[in-house]
C-alpha cells in the first residue's frame, strides 16, 4: 500500500494521573503516526495505556505533556468545546460496549451526531437510512438497542460512527463483547469499509486474531510503543 | 435542535415513569393551588364589578367616615342629618338625592329575639326608584307576596333567606306578624335572594314608620345621589365635598364624611381582594418552590445516573451547551407537564367551589374565571420553574469531562 500523508501524529505524549500521593504514568512518551487510509491495530495487555492512547487520539482527553495533531490541528491546546467540534466532525467512535442511547431507536441513535452538527432534518433521515442499509439493519431502524442483539447493536454503533463521514474511525475493542460469529462480521465490515471507502481506522484490541486483519500492528506496553510484546 | 432535545427528554422521562410522576406532583399541586386561587379571586372581582354596573354608574353614596361595625350609614357617633341632605340636593350636578336609614332593630318572632338591620326606602316616588336601583332589590323579583307600597305603614319585606328557620325552628312566611322594637309589623313580601349577604340579611321598610319607631326625625343615615346626565361624576363628587365641608364647617382634608362613586368603591374592594389573593398565591407559591426543589433533586439524580450517557453524547460531538440544553429541556418538560396537569386540576377545583358556593350558600359572588393570561402565564411559569431548578444539575452534567463520564 502506498504511503499517504500522515493524518494523526502523537509526539512524546505523556499522560499522568495523580492518585492520592502517587503519580501514575499511563503514557510515557508515546510516539505514533497514522497515515490517511490506513487500518492500524494497537495491541497491548490491560494497563498498557491502550485506552488512554485511544482517548487522546479521539480528542476525549488532552495529554499532560507532548503534542497530538489531527490533520494538522494541534489538539493539546484546545478548549473542550473545540474538542467537541473536532470529535463531532472528524472522528467516529466504536466502543466495546456499543454505547448506544437506550431511550432512542436505532435510527435516532444514528441521527444524533448529525443533530449536534446541525444537519437539516431531511438530510439526517436520508443519511441514517442509507447507513442502516449499509449495515444491513434497514428493517430494524425503529427498534431500541435493547431489542437488538449484540452484533446488531455494534452495527448500529458503526453506522452512528459513520454518520458525519469522519476522517478517522476509532474502534476500542469492537469485538470484546461479541461472540466470535458477530465479532467476525464486525471485523469483516470494518475491513470492507477500509478497502472500499479508504476510511482510516485505528483499532485497539488485545486479541491477536482480531488484530491480524489490520494493515499494520503496533504493540503498546507500559505507555510506550514496543517492537514486540 | 430543540425538537430533537424535546424528543430525547420525553423518551428519557417516560422511561422513568414513576419518578417523573412523583416529581411532577410537587409542581401540579403548586400550580393547581395558584390557578384556583387566582381564578376564584378574579371571578369574585368580576362578579362584584358586574353588581356595581347593575347599580348604575351614575349614583353616588355619601356617608360618615370612621370605624363602623355595621353596614354603611349605621355609624352612631357621626351622623349625616336632614340639613346635609338638603346641601347635597342643592349641589351642582346632583339630580336627585335621598336618605337611606340603615339601623339595627330588635325583632321578636316565635318568642325569639334577634337584632337585624332595617334599611329604609324613601317615601317619594323618584327617590324611591333610585334607592331601589342602588339597593339592588328588584321589586318584580318577588317570590312571595308583593313589593312594599309607598302607602304601607307597618309592613316589611325581606329576602327569601328568612324562609329558613332563623327564629329557633321557625322561618318567616308572608302574612306573619313580627314585633319590631315592640311594634307589630306584617311581612307582606319576600324577594329573591341577591347573593349579596348585606342585602339578603336586611329588613326593608318605608322611611316614615322607621323614623317614627326609632325616633330619628332628622337623621339622614346614608345619602344616595344621582348625577345629572352629562355631567362628570368626579366634578360632582368635588362639588358635594366642597358644599358639605362648608356646611359642616370642616377644613379640606379633615372631612368626617366621604363621597363615594361606584368606581371608588370598586377600587377599594378590588384592592382588598387583590391583597387577599396575593397572600394566598404567595402561600401556594411555597408549594411551587418545594416542587421546584423536587425537580432539582430528580434532575441531579438523573445526571448522576446518566454520566455514561453524557459521556457518549460528548464522544459523538455534543458540546457542553448541547448537554446543558438536553438536561434543561428535560427539566422544563417536567415542569410543563406538571403545570398542565396542575392547571386542569385548578380549573376543576375552582369550578367545584363555584358550584358548591352557588348551591349551598346561594351566593353568586364566587364565580371562577379563567382569563387567557392566567393559563398561559401558569404554563410559562411552570416551564420556567422546571428549567430554573434544572439549571444547576444541567450545568453539572455539561461540565463532566468526557473520559470520566465514559469510564463507568
Amino acid at each position: 500500500m502506498k504511503k499517504n500523508k500522515v493524518i494523526i501524529k502523537l509526539k512524546d505524549v505523556w499522560k499522568t494521573y495523580t492518585m492520592g500521593e502517587n503519580k501514575v504514568h499511563a503514557l510515557r512518551g508515546l510516539n505514533l503516526e497514522v497515515a490517511e487510509g490506513e487500518f492500524l491495530s494497537i495491541m497491548g495487555p490491560s494497563g498498557s495505556g491502550k485506552s488512554t492512547a485511544m482517548n487522546m487520539i479521539g480528542c476525549l482527553d488532552i495529554p499532560s505533556k507532548g503534542s497530538i495533531s489531527l490533520d494538522g490541528t494541534d489538539i493539546a491546546s484546545l478548549a473542550e468545546s473545540d474538542l467537541a467540534q473536532i470529535r463531532g466532525q472528524r472522528i467516529g467512535f466504536i466502543f466495546q460496549k456499543f454505547n448506544l442511547i437506550n431511550t432512542l431507536t436505532a435510527k435516532e441513535n444514528i441521527m444524533l451526531p448529525m443533530v449536534f452538527q446541525g444537519y437539516p432534518e431531511n438530510k439526517r433521515h436520508e443519511q441514517a437510512e442509507r447507513l442502516l442499509r449499509l449495515v444491513d439493519l434497514h428493517d430494524r431502524m425503529d427498534h431500541r438497542p435493547n431489542e437488538l442483539s449484540g452484533g446488531q447493536q455494534q452495527r448500529v454503533a458503526i453506522a452512528r460512527a459513520l454518520a458525519v463521514s469522519p476522517q478517522v474511525i476509532l474502534a476500542d475493542e469492537p469485538t470484546g463483547n461479541l461472540d466470535s460469529k458477530s465479532g467476525g462480521s464486525v471485523i469483516d465490515f470494518l475491513k470492507k469499509l477500509h478497502k472500499e471507502k479508504g476510511t482510516t481506522i485505528v483499532m485497539v484490541t488485545h486479541d491477536a486474531n482480531v488484530a491480524k486483519h489490520a494493515d499494520r500492528r503496533e504493540y503498546l506496553k507500559d505507555g510506550q510503543i514496543v517492537k514486540k510484546l | 435542535m430543540f425538537k430533537d432535545f424535546l424528543n430525547m427528554a420525553i423518551r428519557s422521562l417516560s422511561r422513568r415513569k414513576l419518578r417523573s410522576w412523583l416529581t411532577m406532583i410537587g409542581i401540579f399541586i403548586g400550580i393547581a393551588a395558584v390557578v384556583s386561587l387566582i381564578s376564584l379571586g378574579q371571578g369574585m372581582q368580576n362578579a362584584i364589578e358586574e353588581q356595581f354596573f347593575q347599580l348604575g354608574a351614575d349614583k353616588l353614596t355619601i356617608q360618615t367616615k370612621g370605624p363602623s361595625f355595621g353596614p354603611p350609614g349605621s355609624n352612631t357617633d357621626l351622623m349625616l342629618m336632614d340639613s346635609d341632605l338638603e346641601v347635597v340636593k342643592r349641589s351642582r350636578g346632583v339630580k336627585i338625592a335621598a336618605s337611606r336609614l340603615v339601623e339595627p332593630i330588635r325583632v321578636e318572632f316565635n318568642e325569639k329575639e334577634k337584632f337585624i338591620f332595617v334599611a329604609t326606602l324613601p317615601q317619594e316616588s323618584k327617590e324611591r326608584e333610585m334607592v331601589i336601583e342602588v339597593a339592588n332589590v328588584d321589586p318584580s323579583d318577588m317570590i312571595a307576596g308583593r313589593p312594599l307600597k309607598q302607602s304601607d305603614q307597618w309592613k316589611v319585606i325581606m329576602s327569601e333567606d328568612y324562609l329558613e328557620p332563623k327564629f329557633d325552628n321557625k322561618g318567616l312566611q308572608v302574612g306573619d306578624k313580627v314585633k319590631i322594637d315592640g311594634q307589630a309589623v306584617e311581612v307582606v313580601g319576600m324577594y329573591k335572594k341577591t347573593g349579596n349577604p348585606m342585602v339578603d340579611m336586611a329588613f326593608v321598610m318605608n322611611e316614615d314608620p322607621v323614623r317614627e319607631l326609632l325616633d330619628l326625625p332628622k337623621k339622614s343615615g346614608l345619602i344616595v345621589a344621582q348625577v345629572t346626565p352629562g355631567i362628570d361624576m368626579a366634578l360632582v363628587v368635588e362639588n358635594i365635598e366642597k358644599d358639605l365641608r362648608q356646611h359642616r364647617n370642616l377644613k379640606e382634608g379633615k372631612e368626617d364624611f366621604e363621597v363615594e362613586s361606584p368606581e371608588d368603591l370598586l377600587d377599594s374592594v378590588s384592592t382588598i381582594l387583590n391583597v387577599v389573593t396575593a397572600v394566598l398565591v404567595g402561600i401556594a407559591g411555597i408549594s411551587l418552590l418545594v416542587g421546584g426543589i423536587g425537580i432539582m433533586n430528580t434532575m441531579y439524580t438523573s445526571v448522576l445516573e446518566r454520566r455514561k450517557e453524557i459521556g457518549i453524547l460528548k464522544a459523538i460531538g455534543a458540546r457542553n451547551s448541547d448537554v446543558l440544553g438536553i438536561f434543561l429541556v428535560e427539566a422544563g418538560v417536567l415542569g410543563l407537564i406538571g403545570g398542565t396537569i396542575g392547571i386542569l386540576l385548578g380549573i376543576a377545583f375552582s369550578k367545584t367551589v363555584e358550584i358548591i358556593a352557588t348551591i349551598a350558600l346561594g351566593t353568586t359572588l364566587i364565580q371562577a374565571s379563567f382569563p387567557w393570561y392566567l393559563i398561559l402565564g401558569s404554563l410559562a411559569f411552570s416551564f420556567g420553574v422546571g428549567s430554573l431548578a434544572g439549571t444547576y444539575p444541567a450545568m453539572q452534567a455539561s461540565k463532566l469531562p468526557p473520559v470520566e463520564a465514559l469510564r463507568q
